[in-house]
């Protein structure tokens, strides 16, 4: 399989390597994908609690070099936006981006999922956080 | 040392300049055909096809007239197969291979399912091998025909042939082993396995590619074949075609290379195997070989690096020719099914990296190419949340997609 500049790009030098708290009330975590399948990303954001807009994204991808540039542009795309603005990253665009060929679209997939995933899991540590103070 | 480095040798090998300088006449003035009878061209065609006969015949210990050229070993285990199963059909209708044949061997099977013969695929152990009692209990009295790989092209374990044979000349059976990459490579005489039919390959013994032969024996018994391509009736009916002179002459001059050169080689690539898995675990921990370390051909190695998936291994060592298990290196997107079948896992199927040493490896290219995989997968390890939660101590059997 050849890959496209862009894919080879961030797989050399992927943006974002690493892992926030996650037990942090600010940052939400999303874990999607299984070994035996051969994908598992990690994908976690920062939510400046004052603003509303993600300061901070970072992944870990166990995958192709698809699946790791993919989870590496999208934290470049998720900082400075809202969850609103999250939430409208689509695969497509990311396989766009990327020059994904056909085989490898799963990887685009499971980036969106990732970031939803993560954005899910703030938004339920927000609402607990909430009942707890109440 | 030049890059990048060929380190595959399982899926195929340079031709030998020996073998090339022997193949070359044959385009160009000694062009004949061996079927024209009847002029010079013809005659010396013919001899150079009866001397590589000689020389494949004389690799595996068996007589010239036993061996017939095919277009490849997929072609002689086609041949094999569907022409024993064919021929034998009145006699039986069960064939038994194992799971971890080639395709080219599960394909036929396959194909002869759809046809109303019953296929047996036996499992193997978690080192690669067929359990010779389970093969005991499969054999029957409609049994006509018993196919198992001498070595496997993926994780390069060796099957007990002999032991398969001999069940199969005490049930009546005929015996086939695809012998692609052991012939050549490990000693291999058609009377101490007790083979009836034997697939080989020009490719893989730096040979040419487009060339292959099939073992049929001659005697007790002699093998009869359904022939599977008809038409001018050479090779003495079993595969008409006229014969790849250039290809037949470099399979013949390849076999007598790795006759002559095999004890040191095998000695000269061992070590350096060796080596090379030596080396790489002393840079990494979570390292695992695929199959029998003891049953396994000199020069293979297959070995699964935990929390490192296997595309991404092969992309981060491009300066490396190797290849994986990883359903993401294959077609079907499915993790190879060789090591699946060992029960290892798919997580570990995905992180397989197969090495395969050759007649030109050097030292100098095993320690780069340790060196090399070693610190990809510490980069890709840093990166890999499987590592990570590892590390914390979570178990990660199956972990869903959280949507």
């Amino acid at each position: 399989m050849t890959y496209s500049p862009k894919v080879i790009d961030h797989f050399q030098n992927p943006r974002n390597v690493g892992s926030l708290p996650k037990d942090d009330p600010h940052v939400g975590t999303g874990l999607v994908g299984a070994p035996e399948c051969g994908d598992v990303m990690k994908l976690q954001i920062r939510i400046n609690p004052d603003t509303g807009i993600i300061d901070e994204a970072k992944f870990k991808t166990f995958g192709c070099g698809s699946a790791i540039a993919s989870s590496s542009l999208v934290t470049e795309w998720l900082k400075g936006r809202t969850l609103d603005q999250a939430l409208a990253i689509t695969n497509g665009e990311i396989a766009n981006e990327l020059q994904l060929p056909p085989v490898k679209i799963h990887c685009s997939v499971l980036a969106e999922d990732a970031v939803k995933a993560a954005i899910a899991d703030y938004q339920r540590k927000r609402e607990a956080g909430m009942a707890a103070v109440r | 040392m030049k890059l990048p480095i060929y380190m595959d040798h399982h899926a195929t090998a340079p031709v030998d300049p020996r073998v090339l300088e022997a193949m070359l006449p044959y385009f160009t003035h000694e062009f004949g055909n061996p079927a024209s009878r009847n002029h010079a061209f013809g005659w010396a065609a013919e001899k150079a096809v009866e001397h590589a006969r000689q020389q494949v015949a004389d690799l595996i210990g068996a007589m010239p007239k036993e061996i017939v050229f095919t277009s490849g070993a997929t072609e002689a285990n086609n041949l094999a197969l569907k022409g024993a199963a064919a021929m034998y059909a009145e006699k039986g209708n069960h064939i038994v291979t194992c799971v971890i044949e080639h395709k080219a061997v599960l394909d036929p099977c396959h194909q002869l399912e759809k046809q109303g013969f019953h296929v047996t695929l036996l499992p193997v152990r978690k080192d690669g091998r067929i359990d010779l009692d389970e093969m005991r209990a499969a054999v029957t009295p409609k049994t006509t025909l018993i196919s198992i790989m001498t070595a496997n092209n993926e994780i390069g374990v060796i099957q007990p042939v002999a032991e398969v044979g001999a069940i199969a000349k005490e049930a009546g059976s005929l015996f086939h082993t695809d012998a692609v990459q052991a012939v050549g490579k490990i000693p291999f005489d058609v009377n101490q396995v007790k083979a009836d039919l034997v697939s080989m390959s020009g490719h893989k013994i730096y040979g040419p590619k487009g060339v292959g032969a099939l073992y049929v024996r001659r005697r007790n018994p002699r093998v009869l074949l359904d022939e599977q391509i008809s038409g001018g009736g050479h090779e003495r009916g079993i595969r008409s075609g006229t014969l790849n002179v250039p290809g037949i002459v470099g399979l013949g001059k390849a076999a007598e290379l790795c006759r002559l050169e095999m004890a040191d080689e095998s000695v000269r690539l061992r070590r350096l195997r060796d080596r090379l898995h030596e080396k790489l675990h002393q840079h990494l921990d979570g390292i695992y070989v695929n199959g029998s370390m003891e049953h396994r051909l000199p020069h293979s190695l297959n070995v699964s690096f935990a929390y490192v998936e296997g595309e991404s291994l092969l992309m981060g060592i491009n300066d490396v020719a190797v290849s994986s298990g990883s359903a993401c290196t294959s077609a079907s997107l499915e993790p190879s099914y060789v090591l699946k079948a060992l029960g290892a896992g798919d997580d570990l199927a995905h992180s397989s990296i197969r090495f395969g040493l050759g007649r030109w490896t050097t030292e100098e290219e095993v320690d780069y190419v340790a060196e090399k995989v070693a610190a990809v997968v510490r980069r890709l390890r840093e990166m890999s949340p499987l590592y990570e939660l590892m590390k914390e101590g979570v178990e990660l059997g199956s972990h869903r997609d959280a949507r």
